[in-house]
């Protein structure tokens, strides 16, 4: 049967943890700091206008872009906030969350052979979806600087093959993000070799200590840039697959081309209420995100203490912490935590090679359970001390 | 509202050391500013939400919503007549609203009995009150911001990217 599998799909290496992800699925009682998602259910103004959307019959498709309302609303959104334009008539796709908006601009500018530049270590989806398109991922490790990607870095990568960059910030799973002085810099090697920078910033209403900068606002990089954002982090709508790319027109066109024949569009409901998030529910974002503010910084303080040594991330919901002390790689430490402990976090090794010996730690869940999760990872510490 | 204050109102168990770790401030600044709360009266206690609809044994209680008309004194409006009402320690909650009542009151009995008698004896007969209008609670969803129903299994899946 292999050989009617497309070659290309068959060169994609599968996720060295699916196992191990396996394994946390068919275990009960599991505290999982696991979770790629908020643990707050959808603020209710935003659910009753789903429901409200169904009982009036909202059940068509809409245009390929998307509800010209929501892109209006962006549009606006995005002016008020950012001072960043952008066009709702043509430069604004609605799109099946981030992840769909990625993978149409991978697909709208790669040709074979063409390079991409992936800070790593990065979300999961970056590598392969780069090699679907025929294009080659160059790494960029980023560990030894505090896991932040630096202009010198991207020049010493950089070739007359490179077409694109990624950029990922407030990071998954790393947390970090840049200011504006940082961007800068990175924007000025990105100009100078005339990369198209995907702007992959979903996590941007979660950053905690300075205000988010699109990378489009900055001076001269709107034309090089694609804005990716959507509504799942921020207002806690991860099922209902809404996110927005906002470019140059000639990327949106192309983008939208490939996005009218594979998926036509997003569905009415969800495009309908993630309106209603824009207008109503932007004080709940700031409600959850001063939630998620204390924990982060009750979780950095405990791990430091228990001997899991982690920065304080600048934004996102993850932790990335180091267990080099233990002697275990990630894969290993996740395994016997998980066995030994019933807690799960993701291995630093599915975000690429630079996240060996490192835990991502979601603190997407209720401070009960993150306690009850520190006592559980210093006893797991303990033991693995004593049996030395 | 002040952080600390915040983070009580939704859990009274958590410790100073907890709140100083998420707030990134020392626990004796945190243990201080609590006492202070307490003495100047903004903190007034600590207290357990229990969902007594699931209790049934035999002294489950009612409630019942109570409307009052009074009549206001010269100089001291309704608080005079307010504090002889909230006295009775049968009253859990008293408010002064506008519209066509004056005072909201939640009382508490044991039995519908106990509350009638209590309305009947003590509250209706009392000078300066012109009427009253009994409501009994019949079911409780959601009291101060707690939705009274068992809280619901996670949804999440236990590990994604």
């Amino acid at each position: 049967m292999k050989e009617i599998i497309s070659k290309k799909v068959q060169k994609i290496k599968p996720s060295g943890i699916r196992q191990f992800f396996d394994l946390v699925l068919g275990m009960k009682e599991v505290i999982s700091l696991g979770v790629g998602e908020p643990d707050f259910v959808t603020p209710w103004p935003i659910r009753e206008v789903g429901i409200f959307s169904l009982e009036e019959g909202f059940t068509t498709y809409t245009s390929n872009k998307g509800l010209y309302k929501l892109r209006l609303t962006i549009a606006r959104y995005l002016k008020n906030r950012y001072n960043l334009e952008y066009s709702p008539e043509d430069e604004i796709l609605i799109t099946v969350g981030v992840s769909e908006a990625f993978d149409l601009v991978l697909r709208a500018i790669l040709n074979p052979q063409d390079k991409v530049l992936i800070p790593q270590p990065s979300y999961v989806s970056y590598e392969p979806l780069t090699e679907l398109c025929g294009a080659i991922p160059i790494y960029i490790d980023t560990k030894d600087n505090d896991f932040k990607l630096t202009p010198e870095a991207i020049e010493k990568t950089v070739d007359n093959k490179t077409k694109a960059i990624i950029l990922n910030y407030p990071n998954n799973p790393t947390g970090v993000s840049y200011r504006k002085k940082e961007l800068e810099a990175i924007k000025k090697v990105i100009l100078k070799h005339k990369l198209i920078c995907i702007s992959d910033e979903i996590y941007s209403d979660l950053t905690y200590d300075f205000e988010h900068i699109p990378f489009a606002t900055l001076s001269k990089a709107k034309q090089y840039t694609v804005y990716l954002n959507g509504f799942s982090k921020s207002y806690a709508m991860t099922g209902w697959r809404v996110g927005y790319a906002c470019g140059p027109k000639e990327i949106i066109s192309a983008m939208t081309k490939i996005h009218q024949y594979a998926i036509m569009c997003v569905p009415t409901i969800s495009q309908m209420a993630a309106c209603e998030a824009l207008h109503s529910a932007r004080h709940l974002v700031e409600q959850m995100k001063q939630v998620y503010k204390r924990r982060r910084e009750f979780i950095v303080k405990e791990l430091n203490r228990i001997g899991l040594k982690c920065l304080k991330p600048d934004g996102a919901f993850y932790v990335f912490a180091s267990i080099k002390d233990t002697g275990l790689n990630s894969l290993d430490f996740a395994q016997r935590l998980l066995k030994e402990k019933k807690v799960a976090v993701v291995p630093g090794t599915a975000f690429g090679r630079s996240g060996e010996g490192y835990i991502r730690i979601s603190y997407t869940c209720s401070f009960e359970n993150l306690k009850e999760a520190i006592i559980r990872i210093e006893d797991f510490l303990r033991n693995r001390k004593e049996k030395k | 509202m002040d952080e600390i204050l915040e983070i009580l109102e939704k859990d009274a168990r958590i410790t100073p050391e907890e709140i100083a770790k998420m707030l990134n401030k020392s626990p004796r600044k945190i243990r201080e500013m609590i006492k202070r709360y307490e003495k100047e009266g903004i903190i007034l206690g600590y207290k357990t939400v229990i969902n007594k609809e699931l209790i049934r044994d035999a002294n489950s209680e009612v409630r019942a919503l109570i409307e009052v008309n009074v009549t206001p004194q010269k100089d001291v409006g309704f608080d005079k007549i307010a504090e002889r009402i909230y006295s009775f320690p049968e009253v859990k909650s008293c408010y002064l609203v506008s519209g066509t009542y004056d005072l909201l009151l939640i009382v508490e009995g044991k039995d519908l009995h106990t509350v009638s008698s209590f309305v009947a004896e003590k509250l209706a007969p009392l000078e300066n009150v012109r009427g009253t209008v009994t409501h009994f609670l019949l079911k409780k969803y959601k009291e101060d911001g707690v939705t009274l129903k068992h809280r619901e299994e996670n949804k999440r899946i236990a590990i994604s990217y």
